[in-house]
C-alpha cells in the first residue's frame, strides 16, 4: 500500500502542501494564503456544503437497505407457516413464529451434519496450511538457491491457474488415490493447491530480519529449531490473517464439495443448503430456516472480529 | 541437488573416516540447508505435483482426447476439440454472457469508490454502515444465490407469493416482471446479486488505500479551503488510482472466471450459463472430458494474456 503514498499529487496541492509544510505561524500562514491566492480553491456556500452532507448520508442508508432488504425478507420468512408462505406478502410479519422450521432444516435438512462436516475440514485445512505453508514460506524465503527459486516459479504459475476450471483434470488424481467421496478430498485440496498463504507467510518473513536465525545458527540450532522457536513464533499475525482468509474461503465454498463428496452423509454448509432445492423445493419457509442458521457463524465470527477481519482480508488480496 | 538427497538416509557402513565427514558436513552451514529445504518442501511439492502439476500436463494431453470422466475409453483425436470450440458458435457466446459481469464491475468499482470516498469523512455510524455492506462479503455464496432466487423470483398463486422486487414495484403499482426467465433481463440480475455479494470486499479495499494518503495532504487542501468534491478530484483520485487500475484488471479476470452465482441461482438456464458452467458440464454432464480440457485451456490462455498486461501496466510502478 506504500506505492500509493509516493503517487504524485496534482501539482496545485503538492505545492501547496509543500509550502505549507515551511511555514509554521499564524501569521506566515495568512501571509502565505494571501500570497498564494492561485492556489485557493473556491469556498462552498454552506446551502450547499449541507445538500452534500444530505447527500452522503442518503447515499448510506440507502445502500443499507438494499443489503438489508433481501436478508429481512428471508428472515421474516424463516418464521412463517407454509401457509402463511403462500398467502401473504413478503412483508408481512408471521403471525406466530415457527421456531419448528428452524428445528427441520437443521436436522432433517442435514444443516446439523453440514456444519460438523465444514467444522471437521476447516480443522484439518488449517493446521495443515499452517504447517506446510510456514515450512515452505521458510526454506522459499530464507534460503536462495536455484532450487528454491525453481519452486518458487512453479507456485507463482500455478497461483494464475482457474481453479474450476482445473477440476475437470483433478477430479481423475483424486479418484485415482481413492479420495473421491471421502472428507480427505476437500481438504487434501485446501492443503496443497493453497498458494496465497504461502505468499502471505513470505511477504511477512521478508520482514523479520535474518540476523535473528543467523545468531541462533551459531549457538547450535539447528534449522528445525529456528523455525519452531523462532519463525514460527512470530509468524504468529500471518498465521491469523491466513486463517480468516481460510475461514471465509473454505466456509463459503461451494463447488469441491459439491463436486468430490456427493454422498448424503458427507454435506457441508454449503451443499446441505443446495440440496434444500430438491426435496425442500416447494418448502421455502424451510430453506429461509437453513440459510438463517447457515449465516449465523459467519456473523458472530464477522461481529465479533470486525477490525481484524477488514485489515486482514484486504492485506491478504493486496499481496496476491 | 542429486548428493544431498542420498545424504540423509543412513549409510549402512562406510569407511569411518568418512561417515564422519558426512555427519559434518551434514551439521555444517550448507549440508543443513540443504537437509532442511529437502525436508521442508518434500510435503509441499508432492501436493504441488499431485494437484497442480499432473492436472495443468493432464489438461494438455486431454485436450487431444476424446474420453470419459474416468478414463475408461480414450481415443485420440488430434485437434477435433479445439476444432469444435472454435466452429461451434455456442461455446463462445457464453463468453458474452462475461460482458455483462465486466459492465457490472465498473458500476460496482464506482459505486465503491464513492461509498469509501464517504465513509473516509466525518460520518456517523461509519462503522455501522460499513460492517452492513461489508457483511454480504462473508456470507456463504449458496445462501446469497438463494437469497436472490427468492428476491428476483415471480409468483405464480399457487406455491409462491411474489418475490421481494416485484412486491416492492407492486407498492407503486406496477407489474410484477418475471425476472429469471427472461433472457433479456436475467443476467443483470445475476449482475446485481454478484455486486450485491463482493462489493463490500471493494469498499474496504478503497477505504485502505484513501486511509494511506498521507494526512498532510488533506490538512494543506482544508487550508485552501478545498470542498468535498475537490478534496476527491484532485487527492484522492490520483492517489488510489494504481489500486482502480488492479481492481479492473482483477475484474476482467473476474467475469471470465463467474461460476458459482448464476450455476446455483438459474443453473445456467435462459441464457445465463458462462464458459466456465459449460467447461464443467462438457466434463461432469456429458462426460467429455477431452472437450472440456480444450476448455479450460483455452480458459488459461485468456487468463495468462490477461495476466501478461497486468504485469506489463504494473512494472513501472515496482
Amino acid at each position: 500500500m506504500s506505492k500509493t503514498k509516493e503517487t504524485p499529487v496534482t501539482e496545485g496541492t503538492a505545492a501547496a502542501a509543500a509550502e505549507t509544510a515551511e511555514l509554521t505561524g499564524t501569521d506566515a500562514l495568512a501571509e502565505f494564503r494571501k500570497n498564494h491566492t492561485a492556489y485557493k480553491f473556491k469556498e462552498t456556500p454552506k446551502p450547499v456544503r449541507v445538500i452534500f452532507i444530505i447527500l452522503k448520508y442518503l447515499v448510506l442508508v440507502s445502500a443499507c437497505l438494499l443489503v438489508i432488504l433481501p436478508l429481512f425478507v428471508v428472515l421474516l420468512g424463516a418464521f412463517k407457516t407454509h401457509d402463511e408462505y403462500i398467502t401473504t406478502s413478503v412483508f408481512a410479519l408471521p403471525s406466530e413464529p415457527q421456531w419448528g422450521n428452524f428445528a427441520t432444516a437443521f436436522i432433517d435438512g442435514d444443516v446439523l451434519r453440514g456444519l460438523l462436516n465444514t467444522f471437521i475440514i476447516l480443522l484439518i485445512s488449517c493446521a495443515g496450511t499452517i504447517i506446510t505453508g510456514t515450512m515452505t514460506a521458510f526454506v522459499l524465503q530464507r534460503f536462495n538457491s536455484l532450487f528454491t527459486r525453481a519452486v518458487k516459479t512453479v507456485f507463482l504459475v500455478a497461483a494464475l491457474l482457474p481453479n474450476i476450471s482445473m477440476q475437470v483434470t483433478v477430479f481423475q488424481v483424486i479418484n485415482s488415490l481413492g479420495l473421491y467421496n471421502t472428507i480427505w478430498a476437500p481438504c487434501i485440496l485446501y492443503i496443497g493447491t493453497d498458494i496465497i498463504s504461502i505468499y502471505i507467510f513470505m511477504q511477512f518473513l521478508n520482514n523479520i530480519s535474518t540476523s535473528l536465525d543467523e545468531s541462533a545458527f551459531l549457538d547450535g540450532a539447528n534449522y528445525f529449531r529456528i523455525y519452531w522457536s523462532i519463525i514460527l513464533p512470530m509468524l504468529r499475525p500471518a498465521i491469523a490473517t491466513v486463517l480468516v482468509i481460510k475461514f471465509v474461503g473454505i466456509y463459503n465454498d461451494f463447488y469441491t464439495a459439491n463436486l468430490y463428496m456427493p454422498s448424503k452423509d458427507l454435506g457441508v454448509v454449503s451443499t446441505a443448503l443446495y440440496r434444500f432445492i430438491g426435496p425442500y423445493g416447494a418448502k421455502w419457509e424451510i430453506i429461509f430456516a437453513g440459510i438463517i442458521i447457515c449465516i449465523i457463524p459467519s456473523l458472530i465470527i464477522f461481529i465479533s472480529l470486525q477490525k481484524f477481519i477488514y485489515s486482514n482480508l484486504v492485506t491478504g488480496s493486496v499481496k496476491e | 541437488m542429486s548428493e544431498p538427497t542420498s545424504a540423509p538416509s543412513p549409510a549402512p557402513a562406510p569407511a569411518k573416516a568418512k561417515r564422519r565427514s558426512l555427519a559434518e558436513w551434514l551439521r555444517g552451514y550448507t549440508g543443513q540447508k540443504y537437509v532442511t529445504t529437502l525436508l521442508f518442501l518434500l510435503i509441499p511439492i508432492i501436493l504441488m505435483i499431485l494437484f497442480t502439476v499432473i492436472p495443468a500436463v493432464n489438461m494438455g494431453i486431454f485436450s487431444f482426447q476424446e474420453r470419459d470422466q474416468f478414463g475408461a475409453s480414450v481415443k485420440w483425436v488430434g485437434f477435433d476439440n479445439y476444432k469444435t470450440l472454435f466452429s461451434d458458435s455456442s461455446y463462445f457466446s457464453t463468453f458474452i454472457n462475461s460482458l455483462y459481469y465486466f459492465g457490472g464491475s465498473f458500476v460496482q468499482q464506482a459505486v465503491a469508490l464513492l461509498v469509501a470516498t464517504i465513509l473516509c469523512t466525518k460520518i456517523k455510524f461509519a462503522n455501522l454502515f460499513k460492517g452492513i455492506i461489508f457483511f454480504p462479503y462473508m456470507m456463504n455464496g449458496v445462501a446469497v444465490s438463494l437469497i436472490f432466487r427468492r428476491f428476483f423470483q415471480k409468483g405464480d398463486g399457487i406455491t409462491n407469493t411474489e418475490g421481494t422486487l416485484n412486491s416492492i414495484l407492486m407498492l407503486f403499482g406496477a407489474e410484477p416482471v418475471k425476472w429469471l426467465s427472461n433472457p433479456s433481463i436475467v443476467n443483470w440480475c445475476l449482475v446485481f446479486a454478484s455486486i450485491w455479494r463482493y462489493i463490500g470486499f471493494d469498499i474496504i479495499m478503497y477505504i485502505g488505500a484513501i486511509q494511506s494518503i498521507s494526512p498532510d495532504i488533506y490538512e494543506a487542501a482544508d487550508l485552501d479551503g478545498a470542498n468535498s468534491w475537490q478534496r476527491f478530484r484532485y487527492i484522492i483520485f490520483p492517489g488510489i488510482r494504481p489500486i482502480i487500475a488492479l481492481q479492473l484488471i482483477l475484474a476482467i479476470k473476474g467475469s471470465i472466471s463467474v461460476f458459482e452465482i448464476p450455476y446455483i441461482i438459474t443453473g445456467g438456464r435462459f441464457g445465463t450459463s458462462t464458459f466456465v458452467i459449460r467447461t464443467i458440464d462438457t466434463a461432469f454432464t456429458y462426460q467429455h472430458v477431452g472437450l472440456a480440457s480444450a476448455m479450460a485451456v483455452v480458459l488459461l490462455a485468456i487468463i495468462l494474456i490477461v495476466t501478461g498486461i497486468q504485469k506489463a501496466i504494473f512494472r513501472e510502478d515496482k
